[in-house]
């Protein structure tokens, strides 16, 4: 079983640096904040694995802490391209 | 059968991690990649938290991989909402709508 999860932490490792690629072009910045948004899922998801390979149990509060500190992270990023937006508008 | 049950659910989960990267890499629009990635990611990382809960059995940690889902589920569309609304504000979003 150990084996099959390293297989599967390579695969999403392929998955992430997909979504680098996206974070690295993007031209936008909201493109740039989806893709971030995505890689903090995944590297939520690639610790619980291996906190399942290694046997630790306190990889899963760390698991807890990332989505927090993760979604958090989005939501004030989001935000602040919003307001800069408006006040470009309220600027012109 | 717990073995084949966890890879049968690993391996559907990858394969929506595969999917929603593609999208994120071929959908020509913010709004749309915004769309593809994140119905994907939830979806793909629940189900593989899910094989996980299979295979730790019934213990402590079981209880935190399912706070995990719980909160995955609840946070991940509502941060793509906050970026969608975040796109639609700013001229990419304007011009396309």
């Amino acid at each position: 079983m150990t084996n099959n999860l390293i297989i599967v932490c390579l695969l999403i490792g392929i998955t992430l640096l997909m979504a680098l690629y996206r974070v690295v072009v993007g031209p936008s910045k909201g493109d740039r904040l989806i893709a971030i948004n995505v890689i903090g899922t995944k590297t939520l998801v690639l610790m619980a694995i291996i906190s399942l390979i290694l046997k630790e149990q306190f990889f899963l509060d760390v698991v807890l802490v990332y989505a927090l500190i993760s979604f958090t992270a989005s939501l004030f990023i989001a935000r602040e391209i919003r307001n800069k937006n408006k006040n470009v508008e309220s600027a012109e | 059968m717990i073995d084949i049950m966890t890879i049968f659910l690993i391996i559907v989960g990858v394969f929506f991690f595969f999917v929603g990267s593609l999208g994120l890499i071929r959908f020509p629009d913010a709004l749309t990649r915004a769309h593809g990635a994140a119905k994907c990611d939830t979806l793909g990382a629940i189900l593989i938290l899910l094989g996980l809960i299979l295979q730790t059995g019934f213990q402590f940690s079981t209880l935190k991989l399912v706070l995990v889902i719980v909160f995955l589920w609840i946070t991940n569309p509502t941060a793509t909402h906050a970026i969608a609304r975040a796109i639609l504000g700013t001229k990419e979003g304007d011009h396309k709508i």
